[in-house]
């Protein structure tokens, strides 16, 4: 079976502005993968690209098999943009009506309640899109993107508005895609978000990938630390590997031993150690 | 439901929430409301007015036509308003405003989307035309006990005017901003009644060059060529000074008419309804 999208190559250029030199990503069935990178790296260009947004100056980019801005691609995926808008005069329940009609599910009002249940808005079905807050703009944006049991889903930025409680609201919602097998690629700005749901991620700089790799790929062995009676100390370049050794060494010197931690990277900091402290 | 009217209906909805027919609708009746008087009083003071023995000019049918074709030009000029307004920010406006991508990315495709635009705007502007054309000449057909010598064919040419429009506004919504759009769209507008004016002027003073640069003007705008057409086709029967005055006046003339425009009105309108889907499926949103 084909990924569920795969990038190779991606080059994109705005005149004078490289926005894209060659990214190749895959983001397989049932898996979440994380875009990271500072703002300009080339992330919704990416995801706009995979979409049928924009066009690629060279490269490919499949969705589920088919050219991404294919008839078939489209059909296969469900995109949150990071700057979108619904017509102001429309309700949550008619909006989702709107995509249904668009992306010929046949889901109908089961489909509609279920997925604004979802993103925990059943009692603004209602309501009219002008008089929600931007958070709940999102949560319906996100229910929209979800309309026709996309097999791919594409996410741009979509916390971004919201909450604490509404960002746990769509990463559950996240994981439960992933469980029923629906790839995603997650664009976020918010690393503890990405490091939370991800499978994969990836890191892009200046329109390429700097890093890639599982969160715990992704993570560098800092150290043991060793906490005895004489107190708490630290051994740099140690690995996980050596903490077996470290505590017999320390307990045949006759030292008590409370605890020992083997000290890995976060994801921040392999974000801003690969971005080289770059920000917006 | 296919995708087709779903789009026209989301087009028809945004229409009504921005009170584009609203506004356009209490401007045509404000504006029949002035025509009704303006034939009551001209139909009325027409039976005061006897010309000099020797000339022979059919009172009744110079006014008839000089008014039908007034209400003409305002029916076009309503008509493109209306054209414009509802397809100036098709692509760029909705797009800059976040309300594209949504769609695009639908299993719709653009050139369904951009042509789903496009009938459902074609198709409250045609009926918009007809309907205020013949109330128009109802009107002065009731007052004056004028009618046209043709009455199907101008209105069919006067929404044929405002399609054509509305094609040029589409293309310039994927190429330009919303007000740019507009402008330009406007302009074009300007620039072509001008050009038919240029027409009856050069005509008048039987000018080469004058003459040629109009008619190169309507076959470059096509929906002043038909204004014009429909414009000749009221009075086609009017003979003698009665026709010849006409014919000198705003409201009278066409120098470029007949099937030749109406056949290349449709294959400017094919022309340019291609150039906007090619420029729309390039389009980066």
């Amino acid at each position: 079976m084909s990924p569920a999208l795969a990038v190779r190559g991606l080059a994109k250029r705005f005149g004078s502005v490289e926005a894209l030199k060659g990214v190749d990503l895959e983001v397989g069935e049932g898996e979440l993968v994380g875009l990271l990178g500072p703002n300009g790296a080339g992330k919704s260009t990416l995801v706009k690209i995979a979409v049928g947004l924009v066009r690629p100056s060279a490269g490919t980019a499949q969705v589920a098999g088919a050219p991404a801005g294919s008839r078939d691609a489209r059909a296969a995926l469900g995109y949150l943009a990071e700057l979108f808008r619904f017509p102001g005069w429309y309700t949550a329940d008619e909006v989702l009506d709107l995509h249904q009609r668009l992306a010929g599910s046949r889901g109908g009002e089961a489909e509609r309640k279920r997925l604004l249940e979802l993103v925990a808005l059943s009692d603004a079905a209602d309501r009219r899109v002008d008089g929600m807050s931007k958070g709940m703009q999102q949560r319906l944006g996100v229910a929209q993107a979800l309309v026709g049991e996309p097999r791919v889903l594409l996410l741009d930025e979509p916390t971004s508005a919201l909450d604490p409680v509404g960002r746990r609201t769509v990463r559950l919602l996240l994981e439960q895609m992933r469980d029923r097998g629906v790839s995603v690629l997650l664009n976020s700005h918010l690393l503890s978000e990405i490091e939370l749901v991800c499978d994969r991620v990836a890191i892009l700089l200046g329109g390429e990938v700097v890093a890639a790799g599982t969160p715990h790929e992704l993570s560098k062995p800092r150290g043991v630390e060793l906490e005895t009676d004489e107190g708490v100390r630290r051994i740099d370049g140690a690995t996980r590997e050596d903490a077996p050794r470290l505590v017999a060494e320390a307990v045949a010197a006759g030292r008590q031993v409370y605890g020992v931690h083997v000290l890995t990277s976060t994801l921040e900091d392999t974000y801003l150690e690969a971005v080289g402290g770059e920000t917006d | 439901m296919s995708s087709v009217a779903v789009i026209v209906e989301y087009g028809f909805r945004e229409a009504v929430r921005r009170r584009v027919f609203a506004v356009v609708l209490l401007l045509t009746a404000l504006f029949l409301f002035l025509f009704y008087l303006a034939n009551h009083f001209v139909f009325d003071q027409l039976q005061t007015i006897t010309p000099p023995r020797d000339v022979n000019v059919d009172t009744r049918t110079f006014a008839g036509a000089f008014l039908t074709g007034l209400a003409m030009f305002a029916t076009l000029f309503l008509g493109v308003v209306l054209a414009v307004f509802l397809t100036l920010g098709t692509v760029s406006g909705d797009a800059e405003r976040g309300l594209l991508q949504p769609l695009v990315v639908r299993p719709v495709g653009r050139s369904t989307l951009l042509l789903s635009r496009f009938l459902g705007a074609a198709g409250v502007c045609v009926a918009y035309v007809l309907v205020v054309y013949f109330g128009a000449m109802t009107i002065t057909g009731l007052t004056g006990h004028w009618w046209p010598d043709v009455i199907v064919w101008p209105g069919l040419e006067l929404a044929g005017g405002v399609i054509i429009v509305i094609a040029l506004s589409l293309l310039g919504s994927v190429v330009l901003s919303s007000t740019a759009n507009g402008i330009a769209v406007f302009m074009l507008f300007g620039g072509g009644l001008v050009a038919g004016l240029l027409a009856s002027i050069g005509h008048a003073l039987n000018s080469h060059a004058i003459t040629h640069a109009s008619t190169i003007a309507a076959w470059a705008l096509p929906f002043e060529a038909l204004y014009q057409d429909a414009l000749r086709m009221i009075t086609e029967n009017a003979s003698g000074l009665t026709g010849f005055l006409l014919q000198l006046g705003p409201f009278g003339g066409a120098y470029v008419h007949g099937w030749e425009i109406r056949v290349w009105s449709v294959a400017y309108l094919v022309a340019i309804g291609a150039l906007a889907l090619w420029a729309f499926s390039r389009r980066n949103l």
